[in-house]
C-alpha cells in the first residue's frame, strides 16, 4: 500500500468549505477540498469549460462552483452539472488516522480538461 | 350607456363567498342588477385564508386583499361596510342595518360566513381570549404578540396550527391544546398527525393532545392561564380559541328561512324563500356544509347561473383538499382515509427524509389521501378522487406517483408530471381554476406567475399550488417566463424579502440555523444563497456576526480579482482619485516585484494585473507600508469615490468637490453591500466626475449640494434621481450615510441601486428618508455603528499572516526528478 498512495499530510491543513491546491512538477496542479458535510475530493485544478481554477470556487455538497463562470462541477464525478457539459479528472483520495492520501498513479497520470473554445 | 338596471340585489356579508358571487354575476350580466353589499368588518374583500400568512408576518393586509374600493366603484356596487344587517323583513323585501339603515331588495344573498365557536367553559370572555376568524383578531393576537409571553392555542386543527405557527414566528412561546389524540384528526391520520407534531415540537411548539380545558384562568381582569381538566395549569397572556366553527344563521332563522345546521338550499343556492339565495358557509347543501373554499366557488357559479336566469348544472356537492400553510411543512389530505374492512391502504414511508404517503382505495378507485413531506403529488391524487378514476392498471405504481405510475418510472421530470394532467385537472383548489384556464390565460398573454395570479386567480389564494403554475409557465413559455417574486434560489421556497426579514424578526445569527429554520431543501445551500444569506446576516447583526469566508465569492475570500488566467489583480484605494509621488512609486515598484502589468482603471486609480495568489499578501505589505490599503474593486462594497478637481483648482467650481470626495470615501470605505456601490462628486453641474450615472453622486452648485441616487453607468444607463438638495458637507455626508445604510438593510443581495429604487420606487426611498423627522440620523447611526467593525484594512489582516492556508499551497509534489518527495506546506 505504502508507495501507492501518497501522504499530503494532515486532514487539517484544509478547514472544511475549502480547497488547497498541489502543484505537481510536470503534470496537473491538483485541487483538495473538504466539503461541509467532511468529505474529501480531489480533482485536477482546471474546469473544463476555461481552466478556471476550481480551488477558488464556493463549495456545496459535493459540488463546487467554478470562480470563472459559475458551472458547477461534481466533486465526485468531475462532471459539469446542469445544462454544462464536461469532465474533469477525479483523483481517488483516502483518510486515514487523520492523514490525507492521493491516488499517486492518478496524480502522475492526471491531464488537464479540453477546455472549451 | 348601459341603462341602470332595475332589479336591486341586496348581499349581506362582504366575504370570500358574497364578492365572489357577486363578481360571477357581473361576468354573466353586468347589467342584471343595481348591487348593495353589506358588510360587518369594516373594510373591503379580502383573501380570508390569507390571515394566517399576515399573522405569520409573511404577507401584509394591502397583499391579500381581493376587491379594491376602485373594484366597488367601477361595478357601481354600493359597499356598506362595518354596518351590520341586523333584520330581514321577508314581506317588505327589506333589509335593517345597525345604524337604521333600511334597503329593499328584489333578490336577497345571504353570505354571512360563519361564527368561530367558543367553548363555554369559565372564563371564556376574559379579555386576552380572542378568535381567529378576521383582520380584527389578528389584529389583536399582533398586538399581544409585541408584547411577548406565553400563548396558548385551544385547538390543533388547520386554523389552529396556523394561528400556532405565527404567534411563534412573533416570538410568543406557543401551547397548543388539542382534545383529540392527534392534531388535524379530521385531516391527517395518526402516523401523518405524529410527524406533524414531532416536527412542530422541534420547532418550539408545545403540542399537548388528549387534553380538554376545564376552565380560562384570570388575574386583574386579564387572561393569565388555562387549567385543563386533569389539572394540569398553563400559564398565558393570550388565548386563542380555534376549535371549530358554526354556519351564522340567526338572521335568517330570525327572518324565518328554514334552516338546520345551517341555511338550507337547493343546487341553485336558493333558500325556501325563492327571493332570498345564500352562499358560502353559512349554507347547508344536501345535509353538508363546507368549511374550505373550494366548495364556494363552485356553489357562486351555480347561484350566479340562477340569479341571471341561465341554465346550469347546479351545484352537486364537492370533495375538499387540504393544505396546511405552515411554511416548511408539506402536508396534503383528501378525501376518506378512515379505512375500513373494505378499503385497501398502500403506504410508503421513508423515515429518513421524513415522508409519509398513504392512499386509501375502495373498489378500485381512489377515495383518499394523506401525503406529509412531499405533496407534489397531492393534485393527481385528488384529481383520481374526485374523477372516481379506475386505477386498477396503476395500482402497484399508485404510491410512487405520477411520473412512476404513468411513465413506468422513466418520466420523473416534474414537467412531464404536469403535461401529463388533463385539461379539467384542477390546479388551483381554492379558486377552481383548472389546468385548461391557465394554459389559456398563458396563451392570452400571462408570462409571469404574477399575471397568471391576476388573470385568472389560480395561486392567488393560499398559494400551495404555486409550484405546478410555476411549471406550466416553464412548459408553455421555456425560458420567456418572467418571474414575480422570485425565490432565492433553488435550495428555498423563501424570497429575498422574506429571508431578510425572517433573519431579523427571528433573529437568526448563522447560516446554517438559516438553513435549518427555513428548511433549505439543500444540505449547504448554493454559490448563490450562500453569499446572499452571509451579506444578509453581516448587515444584520453587526460586530456580532462573524463572516463566513466559506460563503465569499473567489474576490471577496482573497481581496482581490481573479483574471481568465486565474492570477488577481490589485487595486489599492486612492482617496477620492488623489494620489502623490510616493504612493506613485510604492506602486511602480510593486508592479515590478510581483505583477505583469499596471493600468488606469475607469474609476480613477490603478490596477496591478498578473498577480499570483501565494504572492498576494507581500503586495499588500509593500503597499501598506507606503499608506495605501485595499480599494475593494473585488468586492460588493464601496469602490470608488470619484471626484473632478472642484474649487480648488477649476475656474467653474463651486465647492470642494475633491475634499468632499475624499471624506465621504473615508467615511464609507470598507462597508459591505448588497452589491457595489461607486460615488462620485462633482464641483458643478459640468460634472466632470459623472455623478449622474453613480449610486450616489454629489453635484456641487453654488448654494449648496445636490444629492443623487440611483445611477448606474453599466449594462442599462440609468441616470440618477434627485433625492433632495442640502446646504453644507456634514448635511451631504449625513445623507449619503443614511442613503447607505437604507440601501444595506432594504436591497437584495446582488441588487444595484438602480434596480432597487425602480423596484421600490423613488418616493419610498424618500419616505424612509425623510417622512420621520430623525429617520436620517438613525441610519446614519446604524452605518456609523456596522463601521466601527468594518474599517479595517483586509489586506493589513492578511499581510500581517491571517489566513495564510488561503494563499499557500499544500506543498510541491515533483514525481519525476526524485519521487514521492514532498514538500509539505506546514
Ligand atoms: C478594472 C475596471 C476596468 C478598467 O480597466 O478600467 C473594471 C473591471 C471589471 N468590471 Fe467594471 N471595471 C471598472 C470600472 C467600471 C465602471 C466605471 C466606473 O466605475 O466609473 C463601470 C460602469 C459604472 C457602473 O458600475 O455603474 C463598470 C461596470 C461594470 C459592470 C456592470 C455593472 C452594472 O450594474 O450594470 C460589471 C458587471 C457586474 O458587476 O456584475 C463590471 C464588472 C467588472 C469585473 C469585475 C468583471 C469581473 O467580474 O471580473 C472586472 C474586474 C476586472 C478586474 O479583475 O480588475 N463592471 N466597471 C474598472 C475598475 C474601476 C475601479 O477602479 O474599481
Ligand atoms: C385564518 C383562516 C385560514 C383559512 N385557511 C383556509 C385555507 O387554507 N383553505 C381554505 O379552503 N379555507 C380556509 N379558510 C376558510 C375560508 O376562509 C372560508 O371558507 C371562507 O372565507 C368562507 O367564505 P364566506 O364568504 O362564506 O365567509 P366569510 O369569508 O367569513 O365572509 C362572511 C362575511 O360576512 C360578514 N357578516 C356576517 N354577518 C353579517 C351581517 N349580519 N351583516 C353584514 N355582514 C355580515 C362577516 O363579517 C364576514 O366578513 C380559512 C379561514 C380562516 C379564518
Ligand atoms: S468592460 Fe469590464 S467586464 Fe467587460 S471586459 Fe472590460 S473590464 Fe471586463
Ligand atoms: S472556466 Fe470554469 S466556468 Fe468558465
Amino acid at each position: 500500500m505504502i508507495g501507492e498512495w501518497l501522504d499530503i499530510g494532515p486532514v487539517g491543513q484544509i478547514s472544511p468549505g475549502n480547497a488547497r491546491t498541489l502543484p505537481v512538477q510536470g503534470g496537473e496542479e491538483i485541487a483538495v477540498f473538504h466539503t461541509l458535510d467532511n468529505q474529501f475530493y480531489a480533482l485536477v485544478n482546471k474546469c473544463p469549460h476555461k481552466h478556471g481554477p476550481l480551488s477558488q470556487g464556493i463549495v456545496h455538497g459535493a459540488v463546487v462552483t467554478c470562480p470563472l463562470h459559475s458551472w458547477n462541477i461534481s466533486l465526485k464525478t468531475g462532471q459539469a452539472l446542469g445544462d454544462d457539459q464536461g469532465c474533469v479528472p477525479t483523483i481517488p483520495v483516502r483518510v486515514d488516522a487523520g492523514r490525507l492520501y492521493l491516488l499517486r498513479a492518478a496524480v502522475i497520470g492526471a491531464t488537464a480538461p479540453r477546455a472549451m473554445a | 350607456m348601459v341603462a341602470t338596471p332595475t332589479q336591486r340585489l341586496v348581499v349581506i356579508g362582504n366575504g370570500m363567498a358574497g364578492c365572489r358571487a357577486v363578481e360571477e354575476v357581473l361576468a354573466r350580466d353586468p347589467a342584471a342588477y343595481r348591487i348593495t353589499i353589506f358588510g360587518a368588518e369594516p373594510r373591503v374583500n379580502y383573501n380570508r385564508i390569507m390571515l394566517s400568512p399576515v399573522l405569520a408576518g409573511e404577507k401584509a393586509f394591502e397583499d391579500i386583499v381581493i376587491n379594491d374600493a376602485g373594484w366597488y366603484a367601477d361595478n357601481a356596487i354600493t359597499l356598506v361596510s362595518g354596518d351590520p344587517v341586523v333584520a330581514i323583513d321577508r314581506a317588505a323585501q327589506t333589509v335593517t342595518a345597525a345604524s337604521g339603515r333600511v334597503e329593499p331588495y328584489d333578490r336577497l344573498l345571504l353570505a354571512t360566513g360563519s361564527d368561530p365557536f367558543i367553548i363555554p367553559v369559565p372564563g371564556a370572555d376574559l379579555p386576552g381570549v380572542v378568535t381567529f376568524r378576521d383582520l380584527d383578531d389578528v389584529d389583536k393576537m399582533l398586538r399581544a404578540a409585541e408584547r411577548g409571553g406565553q400563548a396558548v392555542v385551544i385547538g390543533g386543527g388547520l386554523l389552529g396550527l396556523e394561528a400556532a405557527h405565527g404567534l411563534s414566528l412573533r416570538g410568543m412561546g406557543v401551547t397548543v391544546i388539542h382534545l383529540m389524540p392527534t392534531l388535524m384528526e379530521r385531516q391527517l391520520d395518526e402516523a401523518a398527525g405524529y410527524l406533524l407534531k414531532t416536527e412542530l415540537e422541534r420547532r418550539g411548539q408545545t403540542i399537548l393532545t388528549g387534553a380538554d380545558t376545564a376552565e380560562i384562568l384570570g388575574e386583574n381582569g386579564h387572561v393569565a392561564g388555562v387549567r385543563l381538566k386533569d389539572g394540569r395549569e398553563i400559564a398565558a397572556d393570550l388565548v386563542v380559541m380555534a376549535v371549530g366553527i358554526r354556519p351564522a344563521t340567526a338572521l335568517a332563522k330570525a327572518a324565518g328561512l328554514a334552516v338546520e345546521r345551517g341555511v338550507v338550499v337547493d343546487d341553485h343556492m336558493v333558500t325556501s324563500d325563492p327571493a332570498i339565495m345564500a352562499v358560502g358557509e353559512c349554507v347547508q347543501h344536501r345535509g353538508a356544509c363546507y368549511g374550505l373554499v373550494a366548495p364556494l366557488w363552485e356553489m357562486c357559479r351555480a347561484l350566479a347561473d340562477a340569479a341571471c336566469g341561465l341554465a346550469g348544472p347546479g351545484f352537486a356537492g364537492s370533495v375538499t383538499s387540504t393544505k396546511l400553510k405552515v411554511s416548511g411543512i408539506d402536508l396534503f389530505s383528501a378525501g376518506d382515509f378512515s379505512g375500513g374492512a373494505d378499503c385497501e391502504d398502500i403506504v410508503m414511508r421513508d423515515a429518513a427524509r421524513g415522508l409519509y404517503k398513504r392512499v386509501v382505495v375502495q373498489d378500485g378507485r381512489v377515495i383518499g389521501a394523506v401525503l406529509y413531506g412531499d405533496t407534489a403529488d397531492g393534485a393527481w391524487y385528488f384529481d383520481l378522487l374526485r374523477r372516481g378514476t379506475d386505477i386498477a392498471d396503476l395500482r402497484d405504481r399508485l404510491i410512487f406517483g405520477q411520473a412512476h405510475a404513468l411513465g413506468g418510472g422513466a418520466a420523473t421530470d416534474p414537467l412531464a408530471t404536469v403535461a401529463a394532467l388533463p385539461d379539467d385537472a384542477e390546479v388551483c383548489g381554492c379558486n377552481g381554476v383548472s389546468k385548461g384556464t391557465v394554459m389559456a390565460t398563458i396563451a392570452g398573454g400571462a408570462c409571469s406567475l404574477d399575471a397568471v395570479r391576476s388573470q385568472c386567480k389560480a395561486s392567488a389564494s393560499c398559494g400551495s399550488c404555486t409550484g405546478l403554475v410555476e411549471q406550466l409557465l416553464a412548459l408553455t413559455l421555456g425560458d420567456d417566463v418572467q418571474s414575480g417574486p422570485k425565490t432565492m434560489c433553488k435550495c428555498t421556497s423563501f424570497t429575498h424579502a422574506d429571508v431578510r426579514r425572517l433573519i431579523v424578526e427571528r433573529e437568526f445569527k448563522l447560516i446554517p440555523q438559516v438553513m435549518q429554520e427555513l428548511n433549505w431543501s439543500t444540505p449547504d445551500g448554493c454559490a448563490s444563497c450562500r453569499p446572499a444569506l452571509n451579506y444578509y446576516l453581516l448587515c444584520a447583526w453587526p460586530g456580532q456576526y462573524k463572516d463566513d469566508q466559506q460563503s465569499r465569492f473567489v474576490n471577496e475570500r482573497l481581496h482581490a480579482n481573479i483574471q481568465k488566467d486565474g492570477s488577481y489583480s490589485v487595486v489599492p484605494r486612492m482617496w477620492g482619485g488623489m494620489t502623490n509621488p510616493d504612493e506613485l512609486r510604492a506602486i511602480a515598484d510593486a508592479t515590478e516585484k510581483y505583477g505583469r502589468m499596471v493600468k488606469v482603471t475607469g474609476g480613477q486609480r490603478l490596477d496591478i494585473f498578473g498577480v499570483k495568489k501565494e504572492d498576494l499578501p507581500k503586495i499588500w505589505a509593500d503597499l501598506n507600508a507606503a499608506g495605501m490599503v485595499s480599494g475593494h474593486a473585488y468586492g460588493k462594497s464601496l469602490r470608488t469615490v470619484k471626484t473632478c478637481v472642484g474649487s480648488e483648482w477649476c475656474r467653474f467650481g463651486t465647492q470642494d468637490s475633491t475634499g468632499l470626495g475624499i471624506a465621504i470615501e473615508r467615511m464609507t470605505w470598507g462597508s459591505w453591500m448588497p452589491h457595489k456601490f461607486k460615488i462620485a462628486v462633482s464641483g458643478c453641474p459640468r460634472n466632470c466626475a459623472e455623478a449622474t450615472i453613480k449610486d450616489f453622486g454629489v453635484v456641487c452648485v453654488d448654494s449648496g449640494y445636490e444629492l443623487h441616487v440611483g445611477g448606474n453607468g453599466g449594462i442599462h444607463v440609468r441616470a440618477t434621481d434627485l433625492l433632495c438638495k442640502v446646504a453644507t458637507e456634514a448635511e451631504a455626508m449625513q445623507v449619503c450615510a443614511a442613503f447607505i445604510q437604507l440601501y444595506r438593510e432594504e436591497a437584495w443581495y446582488l441588487e444595484r441601486t438602480a434596480p432597487w429604487i425602480e423596484r421600490v420606487g423613488l418616493a419610498h426611498v424618500k419616505a424612509r428618508l425623510f417622512d420621520a423627522p430623525d429617520a436620517v440620523e438613525r441610519l446614519a447611526a446604524r452605518f456609523a455603528y456596522a463601521q466601527t467593525f468594518m474599517q479595517d484594512d483586509p489586506w493589513a489582516r492578511r499581510a500581517g499572516g491571517e489566513d495564510a492556508e488561503l494563499h499557500q499551497h499544500l506543498g510541491e509534489f515533483r514525481p519525476f526528478p526524485t519521487p514521492a518527495l514532498l514538500e509539505a506546506a506546514e
